[in-house]
């Protein structure tokens, strides 16, 4: 490790604390339905929306009508993406001539982009028409987003309302999170993109003739208009197979920096937005402290364990140490414009949000460097998480802790004034158990079918890893994967379709549930006797339970992979 | 609640024409205006023939040229569609080579190459970049120290005084932005342009 990597690292944590307060109390502002300075522009955009629609904007729906409105918008944009994928070859847009995309990798596909998952079973460049990428792809990039940030206002509706039995407008929270979010944003910060060096045409690719008179051809695209919003909505599909890897898709060291901001900047001022909303900032500061302890252990756990190298390559003459003229470590599955400190940062970042993007292959991180994205995962994503699930994740593990602390002094447990009651609790502890329920259920099928087994490409440990670690992305809407299984079969398609779809959907319907419940709880003064939940105590108790739940439940299988792994790599054994 | 299915419909096509096609068209537009370089792909051309792009990496093999790292990036195999055959810096199909770290496959390609570095250059020991693969096959750097490694061979094929190859070199490394952003690199291609021009190749 070195100092300037640390630096590196301060940068990108000064610069999303500082954007954190102003943005959260923009997005108060919009959820909350004032005007704002793009009003004036966007009004009549929004209000032809609700027309087209049939919208009222002034009706407010009960937390059911907000789900059932949240899922038949799932199900239109699914249909309308498996159609495109199907349909592509007869379509504009499409000079390398990619053929319609076959059934169960198109269904993965949808499923994958309607519930912000991104996994990519396919390879963009070979399958993905232009046409396919802007008006399928990236449209999902936009309103997977703004559905999860939809939600997660819900919720805190819930927590700030009082005896009310409405929780917002669907329609109007998905319409204002697109128009006035997530599109300014993409738009500005796209052109930077352009301008340092991402592509952004609809040519066919290009033919060149290296310097040693070979033939390249090198593909081309809409990259950034694609690549903005992959980040700023934790979306994480990439428009290349190598996703933020490839040079097209984040040419140099700024941009890498930007891409980074850009996943955790929605889900930090969430935090902000949440306190803001129940009426104390300190609440929030709370919960983006508990988010910023575990994001500053895993990055501490992957670059110190990145940082010295592959200790089998020590006896060959190889110099992995840094130094003025090199970074040196684990360069296997790297960009030397990256190096290892911002390799390492970007994993951390894209796993504890859902975001899925890499700019570094997980698959070839070291055993100990490749648990930490899967244990962020495994927590839930809540460590800023995604774009609004990280907030609603993060309540849920919130309403838990107080419960727990409930239990300890015999109390009745409060949250911001509400009373959590046997109905909350038992919703969370449904939301939190559907995600070991996928995880483990499923990886122990595949890896007794020989349809699963056939998957992994390395032997030993890390092929199990590669197994666990797809579920895991899968069932979290993660959507990176240590990359060398081969996914693109009717069997991986299909389980880590439906994984997917647990993942998003059964922990929605119960969050939507607390939240309809809250709302229409009074609001208890606070007393003596109340546990503050904006104090050091509460955030080292949520971090506790947080580790506890996660680390009880997962240390098995995570036993069975990168910790076996790591000894056996010490112990100079290869597979 | 059935209320909800006309606008369910009616806004995916409506978000679809807003965020899908105007949106990304209308970006390309101006793109393609304020930045066409970089819009078309950063694309180099000599003589003018395109010869690459300033982003994305090169097979070089020859002797008189600087060698980027090793690349795992494969293309169809010609004689059987369902298999697939190495074809490093295939720019239309990037991928890693997804080799775990206690993987044999992996172990073994390093030894190779490192026993054909060494040969190559035994003074120094070999710099890890060049005997591991990018993350995208399309690694268009190397480091500094990947570059200063590769001076004595390239001086020999070229017939030039080393010290004129490493000048070249230190003239040619990226350094971070504002002395803290990234890492130093140097472009591979770019070098080699520079090194050709230098000797008057054409």
């Amino acid at each position: 490790m070195t100092v300037n990597g640390w630096i590196q690292i301060a940068l990108f944590c000064a610069i999303v604390t500082a954007l954190t307060k102003p943005l959260g109390g923009y997005m108060a502002r919009l959820f909350s339905g004032e005007r704002t300075f793009l009003s004036p522009v966007l009004g009549p955009v929004e209000r032809a929306l609700y027309r087209l629609g049939g919208v009222d904007e002034k009706t407010e729906h009960h937390w059911l009508t907000y789900g059932v409105a949240m899922l038949f918008f799932s199900v239109a944009g699914f249909l309308a993406l498996y159609a495109l994928q199907r349909l592509q070859a007869v379509l504009p847009f499409n000079p390398a001539g990619q053929a319609a995309v076959e059934e169960s990798l198109a269904f993965n596909t949808s499923v994958s982009f309607v519930t912000n998952t991104n996994w990519q079973s396919y390879v963009p460049e070979t399958t993905m028409s232009y046409f396919t990428q802007m008006a399928g792809l990236t449209v999902h990039n936009f309103v997977s987003a703004a559905t999860g940030i939809a939600l997660a206002v819900a919720l805190v509706r819930g927590f700030a309302r009082r005896s009310a039995q409405t929780v917002g407008n669907f329609w109007v929270d998905l319409t204002r999170g697109t128009l006035y979010l997530l599109l300014p944003i993409s738009i500005v910060v796209g052109l930077f993109f352009v301008w340092q060096g991402m592509p952004q045409n609809l040519g066919a690719y290009t033919e060149a003739t290296t310097l040693e008179g070979a033939k390249q051809v090198i593909a081309q695209g809409p990259v950034a208009s694609q690549e903005v919003i992959k980040m700023l909505g934790t979306n994480g599909g990439g428009f290349f197979n190598a996703n933020s890897a490839h040079p097209f898709e984040n040419p140099n060291a700024l941009t890498n920096l930007v891409q980074m901001v850009l996943i955790f900047v929605i889900a930090a001022a969430l935090t902000n937005m949440f306190g803001r909303m129940v009426g104390n900032q300190r609440q929030g500061w709370a919960i983006f402290a508990v988010m910023g302890l575990l994001f500053l252990a895993g990055v501490a756990v992957l670059y110190s364990a990145e940082a010295p190298g592959n200790p089998a390559f020590a006896s060959l003459g190889i110099d992995q140490a840094a130094g003025a003229f090199q970074a040196g470590g684990n360069m296997e599955g790297k960009e030397v414009r990256f190096g290892i400190a911002n390799s390492a940062l970007f994993a951390t970042i894209t796993t504890d949000a859902s975001c899925g993007a890499v700019n570094t292959m997980h698959d070839s991180l070291m055993p100990l460097a490749g648990m930490v994205p899967l244990v962020n995962i495994m927590l839930g994503e809540i460590i800023f998480g995604g774009v609004g699930s990280g907030l609603y994740g993060m309540l849920l593990f919130a309403v838990l802790a107080v419960f727990i602390a409930g239990l300890m002094v015999g109390r009745t447990p409060e949250y911001l004034g509400k009373k959590i009651e046997a109905k909350e609790v038992k919703m969370a502890m449904l939301a939190i158990l559907v995600l070991p329920l996928s995880i483990l259920g499923f990886t122990a099928i595949a890896t007794v079918l020989p349809d699963g087994l056939a998957g992994p490409a390395n032997q030993g440990p890390h092929g199990f890893s590669e197994i666990l670690y797809a579920y895991t992305s899968a069932t979290g809407n993660n959507g990176s994967a240590f990359a060398g299984i081969s996914a693109n079969t009717t069997f991986y398609n299909s389980t880590l379709g439906i994984a997917m779809f647990v993942g998003r959907f059964l922990m929605i319907v119960p969050m939507l549930a607390i939240a309809g419940s809250l709302a229409a709880k009074k609001i208890v003064p606070p007393s003596g006797g109340t546990f503050p939940t904006d104090s050091p105590l509460f955030v080292g108790l949520l971090v506790g339970v947080i580790l506890i739940v996660g680390g009880l439940t997962y240390f098995p299988a995570l036993a069975l992979g990168p910790l076996v792994e790591h000894l056996a790599m010490n112990a100079g054994t290869l597979y | 609640m059935l209320k909800q299915i006309r606008p369910a419909f009616m806004m995916i096509v409506a978000m679809t024409i807003i965020t899908g096609l105007i949106y990304p068209l209308g970006m390309t537009g101006i793109a393609q205006i304020l930045f066409p370089h970089q819009a078309q792909g950063s694309l180099v051309s000599k003589d003018g023939k395109v010869i690459g792009s300033d982003l994305i990496g090169q097979n070089f093999a020859d002797e008189k040229y600087f060698h980027g790292r090793p690349s795992a990036t494969t293309d169809t195999d010609p004689g059987d569609a369902t298999k697939s055959v190495p074809a490093p810096y295939n720019a239309a199909n990037s991928a890693g080579s997804n080799a775990g770290p206690t993987s044999k496959a992996l172990v073994d390609r390093v030894i190779q190459d490192a026993e054909k570095l060494k040969a190559e250059n035994p003074s120094l020991p070999i710099p890890v970049d060049l005997v591991t693969t990018s993350a995208s096959g399309l690694d268009p750097d190397i480091t500094p120290a990947g570059a200063f490694f590769q001076v004595p061979r390239v001086a020999k094929a070229r017939g030039l005084p080393e010290d004129r190859v490493r000048q070249l070199v230190k003239d040619s490394i990226q350094d971070r932005l504002l002395g803290i952003i990234g890492e130093p690199h140097v472009n591979v291609l770019r070098l080699n342009l520079a090194l050709d021009t230098l000797t008057g190749v054409k």
